[in-house]
């Protein structure tokens, strides 16, 4: 491998703590022909982007290079002193970080920022940076290339900001390119078009480049090499090909468990409807009519029994943590109703009785926020049952101990603090503070978004075990359909805020209804190379539907000129779900007319 | 009480070297201010040298001041009035303020407005010539010195623990608290303010040092502490003269209020979260 573009061999980054030096990438080697895609797999910890970061000749948290050696091209960027990094920075390699909108600066416009490299190298006067920039815009398969540099960041979308920062890393033609977890934050139907544009762009600078993540589906469509990293140490490393194809270690095979969820058996025997929301309207504004001035939420409504999970999903800005706030009384509804056990709840929470706040209970989305940093575990699931079942003392202290125990967590940890906990211990204590409540709904908002893909695997068959086992109804809100489709028993499709399908387990099993949830299923990454090749190209559209037409006509591929352009969308049943669509079922749609071609 | 000892020695022992600083300046003003008078060896008031601004001498520890009294026995009596009522006026100023900020911050709308309004409408008023309107109006006294000064420093204590306020009112822990269907008690006093208690203790500390200011300019415009009584700060302004000598006079009621103001920070600043010693 010596003939390798980039080589690291022996390499190890410590940080000094008052117990000693910590090596957090230990003794890591790996090598990369030119022009190849060497992907980091792992957990949180593992140190995959603290190595990907050593390529730049960073550390962070005053870590350091202890041992071996970087090498790019004739360099050593191990030994590159100030001077030296600086001239190698941006130029000769260059990273795009996992959220672009923390990473582009909000007051400057985009072209500004994305030549600044070219500007910084003295590479290229100001006219020809920019013809430059929007050669790349157009490689990159963005929207109007001549003008969208001269926008601000807030002003395109997540999808055109992540595009427009390869752009930036991409514009001095670096011999490396460093990508951290660049998707993660994207919507799945983003995703494809904007892995899509990564792969062609570097393959046409011909760079080298390391790709950091730990969706394996993602890394299968990207990557040539893998190699998977666990605790800083290298565990495997390989041609991607073989390595998805037969992973020769446990951790690397345990990785790819988590990364499909399976399907579990059906719930058992479901009870009486624990909870039902009918027509229900939502939004921020003044409210007119009962339709507020911006709605989110329009007239969505569903069913739920005792011990059924629920599982919505949608693109961001679908209104699917609003359907949330909205049924737990955050969000008072416009119009609408929600029920409890039959019994018709107030919109609001003051109009809630305690016994009515008890038994719906939300674990949010993000733990980081969602614990308060000044108490510690013990006090924080101590509320709930002193608020809610008047526990205190000795006998609040021994559920506490309990609900510990219900979460597989160690009794000990009642005395911490949150902010001493572990991203998954995080989750699990938030998860048990609903619990702690009795609820009869539960209502989890992308509870497991912000975890690993093996930590949060865990968290969901925790929730999956204790709704058999407790018996409470569960509306599961996530974007990944593929755990949506593992976990739940119906499956609501939000778009614009809209229901577009409700379909029961086995009906979803046997394929989409509506246009909309086929296009969801196919951004699904499959874990298999050539996956992203095969996708067609989509074109991405901002604009809203029309009023009182299909809301998804601007995007839908199968639209019928004449009819959906000028019907009101009727709702179609049958098939043991309902859609919004002027089509049958899309599954068999699409079946027709592949057979005809 | 040797329980309450002991935890003052462990809470002691768990601060940093600057902040067993602050905590010994602190509790030596304390107890000056407690028990100084007791210890004067002359009257507050007392002419007991036929110099002014002598140099420091076995009868007169700091020498004497610009009407030949002892400094040292002046300077006993004077900590009492700024470490209380400077002390007292921050704290009340600080609790008025907060307290005013967590409504509005919880409450919103229209709560929040008008609170908002009133406190700019509030700090608007030149100090001063409040001061002088309300001493003017009835007469001064001890309770209006406290009064004067809380007032004052209320509204940029609500400022600032409103923004601090708002900052967590959002957070995910509030909403939880919230959708469980607490009061606005409970979200104020446990969910918000342990979250914000130590930038509002280094405001505190900053108010504290205005305060004594603000006192030692009362006192120079003859509105303050009456004489024969003097506050740290009026010993400084009526000494003032001695400035050009290097008088001790001037120096050590000087240096008083830097040790204790400077303390009484070190102190504050000492007072981290534990935080990211995982």
């Amino acid at each position: 491998m010596s003939g390798a573009h980039v080589e690291v061999s022996g390499l190890v980054i410590a940080v000094d703590t008052p117990a000693g030096e910590r090596r957090i990438v230990d003794e890591v080697s790996f090598a990369i022909p030119r022009g190849e895609v060497l992907a980091l797999i792992g957990e949180s910890g593992s140190g995959k982007t603290t190595i990907a970061l050593s390529l730049l000749g960073h550390t962070r948290f005053g870590g350091r290079i202890a041992g071996g050696t970087i090498r790019i091209g004739e360099t050593r960027v191990d030994r590159l002193d100030a001077a030296g990094l600086g001239a190698l920075r941006g130029r000769r390699v260059s990273y795009v970080a996992q959220s672009a909108a923390a990473a582009f600066n909000p007051s400057r416009p985009i072209m500004a920022q994305v030549i600044e490299p070219l500007l910084v190298h003295r590479l290229a006067g100001r006219a020809e940076a920019e013809a430059r920039a929007i050669e790349l815009f157009r490689a990159l398969a963005l929207p109007s290339p001549e003008e969208i540099g001269r926008r601000y960041p807030h002003q395109v979308s997540g999808g055109q900001l992540q595009r427009l920062m390869a752009a930036m890393a991409l514009i001095t033609g670096p011999e490396l390119v460093v990508l951290d977890e660049p998707t993660t934050a994207l919507d799945v139907t983003t995703q494809v078009d904007v892995l899509r544009a990564f792969k062609d762009a570097l393959r046409r600078v011909g760079a080298t480049a390391i790709y950091v993540s730990h969706d394996l589906a993602v890394v299968a469509q990207m990557a040539d090499r893998i190699a998977v990293l666990s605790g800083g140490r290298l565990v495997e490393e390989g041609p991607a090909a073989d390595l998805l194809a037969a992973p020769r270690t446990d951790y690397a095979r345990t990785l790819f468990a988590a990364a499909r969820p399976k399907a579990d058996a059906a719930s058992p025997a479901p009870g009486d409807v624990a909870l039902a929301a009918s027509n229900l309207v939502a939004g921020y504004g003044q409210v007119q009519g009962g339709i507020p001035a911006i709605p989110v939420i329009d007239g969505v409504s569903f069913a739920l029994r005792r011990g059924e999970a629920l599982g919505v999903i949608g693109e961001s800005g679908s209104g699917k943590s609003t359907l949330a706030r909205v049924i737990s009384g955050l969000l008072p509804a416009a119009s609408g109703e929600v029920r409890l056990a039959g019994k018709a709840l107030s919109p609001a929470l003051a109009g809630r009785s305690r016994e009515q706040l008890r038994q719906v209970q939300l674990v949010f989305q993000n733990a980081d926020t969602a614990l308060n940093p000044a108490q510690r575990v013990g006090e924080i699931l101590a509320r709930p049952l002193a608020l809610f079942h008047g526990l205190t003392g000795a006998a609040a202290e021994a559920r506490v101990g309990e609900l510990l125990d219900l979460i597989r967590l160690p009794r000990e940890l009642a005395g911490r603090r949150s902010t001493e906990l572990s991203g998954g211990q995080k989750q699990r204590v938030n998860l048990a503070r609903a619990l702690a409540a009795e609820p009869d709904v539960l209502l989890c908002d992308e509870v497991t978004s912000a975890l690993d893909t093996v930590v949060g695997a865990a968290i969901l068959r925790l929730i999956d075990e204790l709704r058999r086992e407790l018996g409470f109804a569960t509306v599961f809100i996530s974007h990944d359909i593929s755990t949506v489709r593992a976990f739940c028993d119906q499956v609501l499709v939000l778009y614009g805020g809209t229901a577009v399908e409700q379909a029961g387990r086995t009906a979803f099993a046997r394929g989409p209804h509506h246009p909309y949830t086929r296009l969801l299923l196919d951004s699904v990454p499959a874990l298999e190379r050539g996956w992203l090749e095969r996708q067609p190209p989509r074109e991405a559209v901002l604009r809203e539907g029309e009023a009182g037409l299909c809301r998804f006509l601007p995007r839908c591929p199968v639209a019928i000129p004449g009819t959906c352009d000028r019907a009101a969308v009727p709702l179609r049943e049958g098939d043991g779900a309902a859609w919004l669509c002027h089509h049958r079922p899309i599954a068999l749609v699409a079946q027709e007319r592949e057979s005809m071609t | 009480m040797n329980a309450r000892l002991k935890t003052l020695a462990g809470f002691a022992r768990a601060l940093p070297l600057s902040g067993r600083i602050g905590l010994a300046l602190v509790l030596f003003w304390l107890a000056v201010a407690l028990a100084g008078p007791a210890l004067a060896p002359y009257s507050v008031g007392a002419f007991v040298d036929y110099d002014v601004f002598s140099p420091a001498s076995a009868r007169f520890w700091l020498g004497s001041d610009y009407l030949g009294r002892d400094v040292f026995s002046r300077l006993l009596w004077g900590a009492r009035y700024t470490v209380f009522l400077g002390l007292g006026a921050a704290l009340l100023a600080s609790l008025m303020g907060t307290a005013l900020a967590l409504t509005a911050a919880i409450r919103g709308g229209w709560v929040d407005e008008g609170l908002s309004r009133a406190m700019d409408t509030l700090i608007s008023i030149p100090s001063k010539i409040l001061a002088l309107v309300l001493v003017a109006a009835f007469g001064s006294s001890l309770t209006l010195l406290l009064a004067i000064p809380a007032i004052t420093y209320m509204p940029g204590n609500f400022r600032i623990a409103r923004a601090l306020a708002m900052n967590l009112v959002g957070l995910d822990f509030v909403t939880v608290a919230r959708a469980r269907g607490e009061g606005a008690p409970w979200i104020a006093l446990r969910e918000i303010l342990p979250n914000m208690i130590h930038p509002w203790l280094a405001d505190l500390g900053l108010r504290f040092v205005f305060i004594v200011l603000l006192l030692s300019g009362l006192s120079f415009l003859g509105l303050g502490v009456q004489p024969p009584h003097a506050d740290l700060g009026s010993l400084v302004r009526e000494n003032v003269s001695g400035l050009t000598d290097g008088a001790l006079a001037i120096i050590a009621p000087a240096l008083a209020i830097a040790s204790l103001t400077v303390g009484a920070n070190l102190l504050i600043d000492a007072l981290k979260p534990a935080e990211g010693q995982s």
